[in-house]
């Protein structure tokens, strides 16, 4: 018997595969794509009245900005892990659960909204001042500015920036695991690191690695597109 | 007709212009000119509203700008185009969109748009490129690109900020033939902000040299630079330069004909 075969032998990797494995594939897929549409959604939003009400944006309030900017960092400074724990209560409230994919795209938006509102003020701040001074001097309103002029040149850097926001939305994903989250993080954990079967362990690493490529792929060929 | 009575601009501390007046007639090239910070650069921001000044007035065919709230501002600036030294074209939209720009802001139906972009690209010279990106562009044909984008809601007014400052001497010698002639078919008006003095002496009928926030001296551009007051020998500077050449030595006596002739104070250093 060849190495592989004694591996396989040890391991309930084939008898998992198509009843938990496969399953938490499409978990994990269902919340890092939802959670991602949602905090990408609000992010936008949060964005761009972040660059609105900065000093020299173009309504400038400084009670707004800087409320904004504070929750933002608030929520950010927190360990993933734990602020999906801490927010379980609220989770509860609102998902009527604190386990599972719904609470934890609940979970993962709250957490990965601040980053992408911040990743938004960001691409919108690389825009050239000048161009937004000529949208002015075409008699352009705020919102036109935004959307016309603004977002219209940010794209490229949005879309990089958003990859890297998802790739680490899978690792929180995966993480959160830990606490209850199902998909392929629980898999590993508890169907691997737990039950010593290091090959199903490998074998999410090896599906996460996928599908890490795959998000930096289609993220690589879309900033081309819209370049 | 621009009428700027007194006006006071400053940024927090410091005070960009000081009580500046200064009328500017209809369908005349007005250049104004100056030192970098002088200010002039703020006059014309001031002009379209882009930035508010203390006090004072601006006051642009019978409407007093301190007066118009933001909307009627934005609806005015429709009397305004403006051009910029670093063009301020999209990259991400082809030329088409970027002279549609306005008239899209302002919701003008489809077929209006296309017919003014054609008509004002075969205007500017650029009929070919309406599909290409700004990036394919050379320096003089995105000012054209800008100019016919300034010019698309049929301004009276066009407000050039150093519009000529990042071309080659050719590139800067075509847009400023093709401003005149925009100047003599559509009788607009255009205010010019640069420090290049070639680009006044050329195009500009009339002048301002700003210094320290306000007028020193304004005129006929062909008198002031005739007289020669001291306003323009300061702007000027010192006009002394070094010039560093190799010449054979017979030459050199040629050349001290030539310099003599042309009545140029001269004085050769250096070595052999």
């Amino acid at each position: 018997m060849s190495q592989i075969d004694i591996a396989l032998k040890n391991s309930n990797l084939v008898r998992y595969l198509p009843t938990v494995i496969i399953p938490a594939i499409g978990d994990t897929l269902k919340m890092v794509l939802i959670s991602a549409v949602l905090s990408i959604f609000f992010g936008i939003i949060l964005g761009i009245v972040l660059v609105m009400t900065a000093d020299d944006g173009l309504s400038p309030h400084p009670v707004i900005h800087g409320i904004l900017g504070k929750i933002t960092d608030i929520v950010r400074s927190f360990p993933m892990m734990i602020l999906i724990v801490a927010i379980a209560p609220i989770t509860r409230f609102f998902i009527g659960t604190k386990i599972g994919v719904k609470a934890a795209i609940f979970a993962i938006t709250l957490g990965s909204t601040p980053f992408a509102t911040r990743m938004t003020e960001n691409s919108l701040n690389t825009v050239d001042p000048q161009l937004v001074k000529m949208a002015r001097s075409i008699g352009a309103s705020k919102i036109q500015i935004i959307f016309k002029v603004m977002l219209v040149e940010a794209l490229p850097t949005l879309i990089s920036n958003f990859t890297i926001m998802m790739i680490n939305m899978l690792n929180t994903s995966a993480m959160a695991g830990a606490v209850g989250a199902g998909g392929l993080g629980a898999v590993a954990l508890t169907y691997g690191y737990q039950r010593f079967d290091y090959l199903i362990m490998y074998f999410i690493v090896v599906i996460l690695i996928f599908l890490v490529l795959l998000i930096q792929g289609i993220g690589n060929k879309l900033y081309k597109l819209t370049k | 007709m621009i009428e700027i009575c007194k006006v006071n601009k400053s940024f927090k501390e410091t005070a960009v212009l000081t009580d500046i007046s200064l009328t500017i007639q209809d369908n005349e090239i007005f250049g104004l000119v100056g030192p970098s910070g002088v200010g002039k650069s703020t006059l014309l921001n001031c002009l379209t509203g882009l930035e508010k000044y203390q006090s004072g007035s601006i006051c642009i065919d019978g409407v007093r700008l301190e007066e118009l709230k933001e909307l009627e501002m934005r609806k005015f600036r429709k009397n305004m185009g403006m051009i910029f030294q670093n063009f301020s074209l999209i990259g991400r939209k082809d030329i088409f969109h970027n002279i549609s720009l306005p008239m899209e802001c302002w919701k003008y139906p489809k077929a209006d748009i296309k017919a003014r972009v054609e008509e004002l690209a075969e205007l500017t010279g650029i009929q070919d490129k309406l599909k290409s990106r700004p990036a394919e562009l050379s320096g003089g044909q995105k000012q054209r690109v800008a100019i016919a984008r300034a010019l698309t809601m049929n301004p009276r007014y066009l407000l050039c900020d150093e519009c000529t400052s990042a071309l080659d001497p050719k590139s800067t010698a075509s847009i400023l033939e093709l401003l005149k002639s925009l100047k003599k078919q559509f009788e607009i008006t255009i205010i010019v902000v640069t420090h290049e003095m070639s680009v006044v002496q050329n195009l500009c009928q009339k002048m301002a040299i700003l210094e320290k926030g306000n007028v020193s001296l304004v005129g006929e551009v062909q008198q002031i630079f005739r007289e020669k007051p001291e306003q323009l020998k300061t702007l000027l500077g010192d006009s002394e330069r070094k010039v560093s050449i190799t010449l054979d030595v017979e030459d050199l006596a040629k050349c001290r004909e030539y310099l003599d002739m042309q009545g140029t104070k001269y004085k050769i250093t250096g070595g052999y």
